[in-house]
């Protein structure tokens, strides 16, 4: 193959940042050189250059997605010319990384002010004064940039302001207009941001400065931000946590409930920022452990501890280590999950931002267990401050040698590759995340093959959430057995849940398998406005539960019997007089928008669900129930994904609760 | 056949069926002459198993699993005409009517159609076609909401930007074949990807750089696997523009390509005395159904008679 580069050249912005992206991370990238480049971008003999062969193209391609990153953080938008030259320099086909640079919401591919605050509109930050605040942007800003519609634009009630004619298309035509006056702000809704304890969120993209988080975000502090002149960061990594470690955290700030935690027993007492501060808080005990016990000691305890996957699908951790451990295929690779998009989920984040070393060595340990040398860490891309935690932490670690050739002399090599995500749900999908990790579209792959067999780069892979890596320290530590006294037969050890929504103190709250639902309200200081109308289990993918459910025990086996699960761990209690109906119109939307579009029951069905769910929130029709639930039966059956198979279960269980009937209320 | 072929057994709809090892669900379900409705697989690409109808019932599995990309093992029990199975196969059918023009999708689609009984209207009247560029324009993660009143679709106009073929996207249900024929596949130029997320994701070069100008070489092997006309010879385009276009007085004449000497084999479809359309066919030792520029498109001097300037 040879490529077909266009002749315009890259701006030496646009080059500078392509080119500092692929010699930091080039590097550090085990074995994986890049090609020559194929002569000077902007030469005409250059125009179809032949770049090494189809090998030394897959070899560099993982690069696209950080040279993307590299050119929208610092130009705000990703140009013709930036791309080719991307294109040229790995080697990748235009068409292709044109495909995966406009596959993600974080990335785009027409010009737009460098300014961005992406408001978080959905179901935890709207019962926050979420589209109060939307309304008051649109008054100080103008129109959201794109996605928001006539219909959309309504829910703002913002009293004398017009929202323009037409749809997402014309909106992005006025805003393009804008760019030529100089405009340099706007902003745009977004999906859960992962800051429900301290809602309403907001996400800054700033081009040229580092990305920024409010929360609780007000439209003075979003305007102010918008506008502050182009700064450059704060010396070291350290940037205000917004929201503080004891507000996301509420049980740490309690000296005797903060006695009795486990996986968040340093959140608030040491820093995030120094290893040596983690080593006194216990930290890298765990490591020297496990390679004491050796690999095989390592599984041994994980069987015992009957550990269960902790992102949703509660796959037994053991099985899966000891498949990638056994499997005669090299490389092996571990991969952390931490893409965490599920809305109302916040645990992961807050385990990165507050304990970033743990997740590190647990991965380490994941990588001497199961013969990989090499881990990644795969975030989301609407987690700044993590990112920068996770990304000091590791060159911590490589500089006291807990990364690296013989990891602290134990006689190992491990490190560890930090990869942002680019606003995009569904790469949480184990196998989307491997595509979108390798420089692909996120597109969920065919299982069988899993992972184990043919995961990342086609290598067996063991791939955990960051909630499940972390139990891997007490696990190691104290012994599987010890670990698995705790909680049910079935369901074992600590689980972290995500409080938000109608509760008095919303936050990552730690305990034990078997702990009913109303003890967790409790915890969190019971709920507002009274007993709740139903609460959300699990997020958007999750389903709602009704009062019959409220002494329910929050164990694996007790959600499955009662119908629902626990998923991510989002617990998010909604009081009476909520507006179920626009509550479960914004999941709708939310499973149109990240849909990866690959297969059909997916692509159309959450469009469909959509618009049937506008027919039975206007009245307007009497047969939506039962279309509804043949949407829901096929994209259940018949979907890739675990995207297409849950994308109805909410709205699903809104109608067996009645919460969609118009007289919903006190049934 | 290599006599140490391994062979699995298999029993779908009750009846016992021995394929080779490495043979899928559908390989199984045609030898016991199945009926078994396909849209993204073809025997020349690789499976993506996209469209999904062609799902089938496996004991064990919780979901459905596609016939096309499943290999079959020793034991399974398939089901192909359960109640889910139908259902889902009704339910993809209607999906795609829907939101994509299928009136140039072929005669197996229809039979498909009717014998799923599939009614795409239940959704609701079809939105107003997209202006042009519109759907390009969407951003990931982000669109207009619907009243309810009517049923999106894919409809755009076509692209017509030279004289040999023409995109008409409102007929595209996104199954890959073209992607993995420019591709992979058969091609190796990369000129066009999946581009955009979700129901806005559409086929695309980079920023929707016209086909003359973009990576194409114009080898036509996209027409060639589009099984929805969505890609079509601009002859072909322009006869139905006119209403000219008549399969019943075509004639298709098998023959030998003339430009050099690999040997690819050419079926002329005639009408009128006129070649309207080259295709290869799928089973051809040399193609796989595949041909280059010259090959596909160049029969213009086949015409350059005397009787006709």
């Amino acid at each position: 193959m040879d490529l077909h580069l266009a002749a315009a050249p890259p701006t030496g912005a646009e080059r500078a940042a392509v080119d500092a992206v692929l010699a930091s991370v080039g590097e550090s990238s085990a074995g994986n050189t890049l090609p020559a480049t194929g002569g000077a971008s902007g030469d005409a003999s250059a125009a179809r250059a032949s770049v090494g062969g189809t090998r030394a193209r897959h070899r560099v391609r993982h690069l696209l997605l950080p040279a993307l990153h590299g050119v929208q953080d610092a130009l705000g938008w990703i140009s013709p010319a930036a791309l080719n030259y991307i294109s040229e320099r790995l080697g990748v086909p235009p068409a292709e990384a044109y495909g995966v640079a406009t596959f993600y919401s974080l990335l785009s591919t027409t010009e737009q002010p460098p300014r961005v605050a992406h408001v978080c509109d959905d179901i935890a930050c709207r019962g926050a004064g979420a589209l109060q605040l939307c309304g008051q942007l649109e008054q100080r800003l103008g129109p959201a940039h794109h996605g928001g519609g006539p219909a959309k634009a309504a829910h703002y009630d913002a009293p004398g302001h017009g929202t323009g004619a037409g749809g997402a298309g014309a909106d992005r035509q006025a805003a393009g207009a804008a760019v030529a006056g100089a405009e340099r702000t706007t902003w745009v809704t977004s999906p859960c941001l992962g800051l429900c304890e301290a809602a309403p969120a907001v996400l800054l993209q700033l081009a040229g400065d580092p990305g920024a988080t409010l929360a609780p975000a007000t439209a003075d502090a979003v305007c102010t931000a918008l506008h502050r002149p182009a700064a450059r960061p704060a010396a070291g990594p350290a940037s205000a946590a917004t929201p503080p470690a004891l507000h996301s955290v509420p049980q740490a700030a309690d000296p005797a409930s903060a006695a009795r935690l486990t996986l968040l027993r340093r959140v608030g007492r040491a820093d995030p920022e120094s290893l040596s501060d983690y080593r006194r808080h216990g930290g890298c005990a765990a490591l020297r452990r496990a390679v004491a016990l050796g690999p095989d000691g390592v599984l041994r305890e994980l069987r015992d501890s009957r550990l269960q996957g902790r992102g949703g699908a509660a796959f037994p951790t053991a099985a899966k280590w000891e498949a990638v451990a056994g499997a005669a295929a090299r490389p092996h690779y571990v991969v952390c999950n931490a893409d965490e998009s599920e809305p109302g989920t916040f645990k992961d984040r807050v385990v990165m931002e507050q304990d970033p070393f743990a997740v590190i060595e647990a991965l380490a340990i994941g990588g001497f267990t199961t013969g990989a040398a090499t881990g990644y860490l795969y975030i989301r891309g609407e987690y700044p401050l993590a990112t920068r935690r996770l990304q000091h932490a590791i060159g911590q670690a490589r500089d006291w040698g807990l990364l690296g050739r013989d990891v602290m002399g134990l006689g190992f090599d491990f490190d560890v590759e930090l990869r942002r995500g680019a606003g995009a749900y569904i790469c949480g999908e184990e196998t989307a995340l491997f595509n979108s990790l390798e420089g692909f579209r996120g597109e969920p792959r065919s299982k069988p093959p899993y992972p184990t067999e043919a995961g990342l780069f086609g290598k067996p892979t063991a791939v955990n959430n960051v909630e499940t890596l972390i139990n891997l320290l007490p696990i190691v530590l104290g012994g599987g057995r010890a670990y698995a006294a705790a909680g049910t037969d079935q369901s074992t050890g600590p689980k972290l849940f995500c409080l938000s929504g109608a509760v008095a103190r919303p936050g990552v709250y730690e305990v034990t398998f078997g702990t009913t639902l109303r003890e967790l309200l409790a915890l969190a200081g019971g709920t507002t406005g009274g007993e709740p109308r139903a609460i959300l289990l699990g997020g958007a993918a999750g389903s709602f539960v009704g009062p019959e459910h409220f002494d329910l025990p929050l164990t694996f086996e007790d959600t499955r019997a009662a119908g629902t699960a626990l998923g991510s761990g989002v617990v998010m209690p909604f009081a009476s007089g909520t507006d179920f109906v626009d509550v479960t119109r914004r999941i709708a939307q939310f499973f149109r928008d990240e849909s990866c579009g690959q297969c059909v029951p997916c692509r159309v069905g959450t469009v469909r669900q959509e618009e049937a769910l506008q027919r039975l929130a206007t009245g307007s029709a009497g047969a939506e129930r039962g279309l509804l639930a043949d949407l829901a039966q096929v994209m259940g059956d018949a979907s890739i994904c675990g995207l297409g198979h849950t994308a109805a279960s909410a709205l699903q269980s809104a109608l067996r609760l009645g919460l969609l009937d118009r007289n919903g209320e006190g049934q | 056949m290599n006599e140490t072929q391994r062979s699995v057994a298999l029993t779908v709809d009750g009846r016992t069926v021995q394929v080779a090892e490495g043979a899928t669900i559908l390989d199984a379900c045609r030898q016991l002459e199945i009926d078994t409705p396909t849209m993204c697989f073809a025997d020349n690409l690789t499976p993506v198993n996209a469209c999904r109808v062609c799902v089938v019932e496996l004991e064990g599995s919780r979901t459905l699993v596609p016939a096309c990309a499943r290999a079959a093992a020793e034991g399974m029990q398939v089901r192909t005409d359960s109640e889910r199975v139908r259902h889902s196969r009704r339910l993809v059918l209607e999906l795609l009517a829907s939101s994509v023009d299928l009136s140039c999708a072929g005669e197996a689609l229809q039979r498909w159609q009717a014998d799923y009984g599939a009614e795409p209207e239940r959704f609701g009247p079809s939105a107003p076609a997209a202006a042009p560029g519109e759907r390009e324009r969407q951003h990931a993660g982000h669109h207009a909401m619907p009243d309810g009143s009517t049923a999106a679709t894919v409809g755009q106009p076509a692209k017509v930007e030279d004289d040999l073929y023409v995109r008409d996207y409102k007929r595209c249900i996104l199954c890959y074949k073209c992607v993995e024929a420019c591709g992979e596949d058969a091609q190796n130029t990369f000129a066009i990807a999946v581009a955009g997320r979700g129901f806005d994701a559409r086929i695309a070069t980079e920023y929707e750089q016209p086909l003359p100008d973009s990576a194409c070489v114009y080898c036509g092997n996209c027409i060639g696997v589009c099984p929805t006309g969505a890609l079509m010879f601009k002859s072909e385009y322009d006869h139905r523009a006119a209403g000219t276009w008549d399969e019943e007085r075509q004639s298709v004449t098998r023959t030998v390509c003339s430009y050099c000497g690999v040997g690819c084999n050419l079926e002329l479809h005639v009408q009128d005395e006129e070649i309207v359309k080259v295709t290869s066919p799928e089973d051809h030792s040399v193609t796989h159904g595949h041909l280059c520029i010259k090959g596909r498109f160049g029969f213009q001097f086949v015409q350059n008679r005397p009787d006709k300037p």
